[in-house]
């Protein structure tokens, strides 16, 4: 039986717990970067086929600006922070105070990737070290790359190991959003996706066996 | 009156077949490989979402044939044999395998878009299916539709517009 049947309840609450605690410091990070208000939703932990998932960061075809890293360390896997490029345009102008830069048509400005970049590294380092710290395992960032295209050509990226062993993926999403804005809402999402092996490990370090 | 065409939706790790006038479609091929396989006088065509090269690296218990590029193929073919297509007849086209990230380490992982197109074009040789157009690698998305009738591959990406091949 693979690793995603045997999840439970408590397995789920840990995962959504781990989304918590990540996502939360990289909220701080990401509020003080921007020195703006920023709220953190319930994270969601959900079982999902390829289709769902891309489904959540809004279908296949949809634009987005991502952000990608691979973890290495202890327990290896990818994470994306998504947003769609309109709300990266924002961001980016508050980060350099250029209100030139747009991501909505490229050429995109080698500045404004730049920044978008070390946006990803910071709030991806953030939410790495507050798992790390957590779990006593060790995890790191990769070096960041980003990329803004259709959204199921992003995700599948980081699909390949796990899709070696599962047809299904357990996606820890959780969604940052700026308070009071005068823009609508600004959202970004975390979605972490461990590498099979991984879920084990992590369970492991917290006291929980994936057989239980 | 107009006719709604109807538009089959092929999803990740995922194949099927349609007949003209329908098209089929796939959305967000990244380092994923669309290949079409058709039979024009019948006017058949299938598309297989390809997300890796070869079915050996399956670890799960269940075997997901449209995942891999060897057994897509296989059973595309099996599929469009069933509904009529004539093995002499079939055409090949395809679109895919980009690499969407630029890595200095990740090594075999990196380069799954341009395993996935090595696999694709193997398993197309290896069923003597003639390859008459492709758009591969680079470091876009695509969206691909297939029209059975005319026998073009329309393929849209987000920064480097649209085109039939």
């Amino acid at each position: 039986m693979s690793f995603v049947e045997k999840l439970n309840q408590v397995h789920l609450d840990i995962l959504k717990e781990i989304g918590n605690i990540g996502a939360g410091n990289a909220a701080t990070s990401l509020s003080r970067l921007l020195n703006r208000k920023i709220n953190l939703k319930i994270p969601t932990v959900q079982v999902a086929t390829y289709d769902e998932m891309v489904e959540l960061a809004g279908g296949s075809d949809q634009v987005v600006a991502a952000v990608f890293v691979r973890i290495e360390g202890d327990t290896p896997g990818n994470m994306f922070f998504v947003l769609p490029p309109e709300h990266v345009s924002y961001f980016v102008q508050v980060m350099t105070g250029d209100s030139s830069i747009t991501f909505e048509e490229p050429p995109y400005s080698e500045m404004g990737i730049s920044a978008f970049l070390e946006m990803g590294n910071i709030l991806s380092g953030s939410y790495l070290s507050a798992l790390s710290d957590f779990t006593s395992l060790n995890m790191q960032p990769s070096v960041p790359s980003a990329s803004i295209d259709m959204a199921g050509a992003i995700l599948t990226m980081g699909l390949i190991e796990l899709s070696q062993v599962s047809d299904y993926v357990i996606v820890i999403d959780t969604i940052l959003e700026e308070e009071n804005s005068d823009r609508g809402e600004i959202k970004g999402h975390f979605f972490l996706l461990p590498d099979p092996d991984s879920f084990e490990k992590i369970f492991k370090a917290l006291g929980v066996n994936i057989d239980e | 009156m107009n006719k709604l065409k109807e538009v089959v939706k092929v999803g990740i790790a995922d194949l099927n077949v349609v007949r003209a006038p329908g098209v089929i479609r796939t959305s967000g091929l990244g380092s994923c490989v669309g290949v079409v396989i058709y039979d024009q006088a019948k006017q058949i065509a299938g598309l297989a979402h390809v997300m890796l090269p070869d079915s050996s690296l399956s670890k799960g218990k269940t075997l997901n044939k449209a995942k891999y590029a060897d057994t897509a193929i296989k059973e595309l073919l099996d599929l469009l044999m069933k509904e009529g297509a004539k093995k002499y007849a079939l055409r090949a086209k395809m679109a895919g395998g980009a690499q969407m990230f630029q890595f200095s380490t990740g090594g075999d992982m990196m380069r799954i878009g341009p395993r996935n197109v090595e696999a694709v074009k193997k398993q197309l040789d290896i069923f003597r299916i003639p390859i008459v157009a492709e758009d591969v690698g680079g470091k876009n998305g695509r969206t691909i539709e297939f029209n059975p009738e005319t026998g073009m591959l329309n393929i849209r990406t987000v920064n480097k517009g649209v085109k039939d091949i």
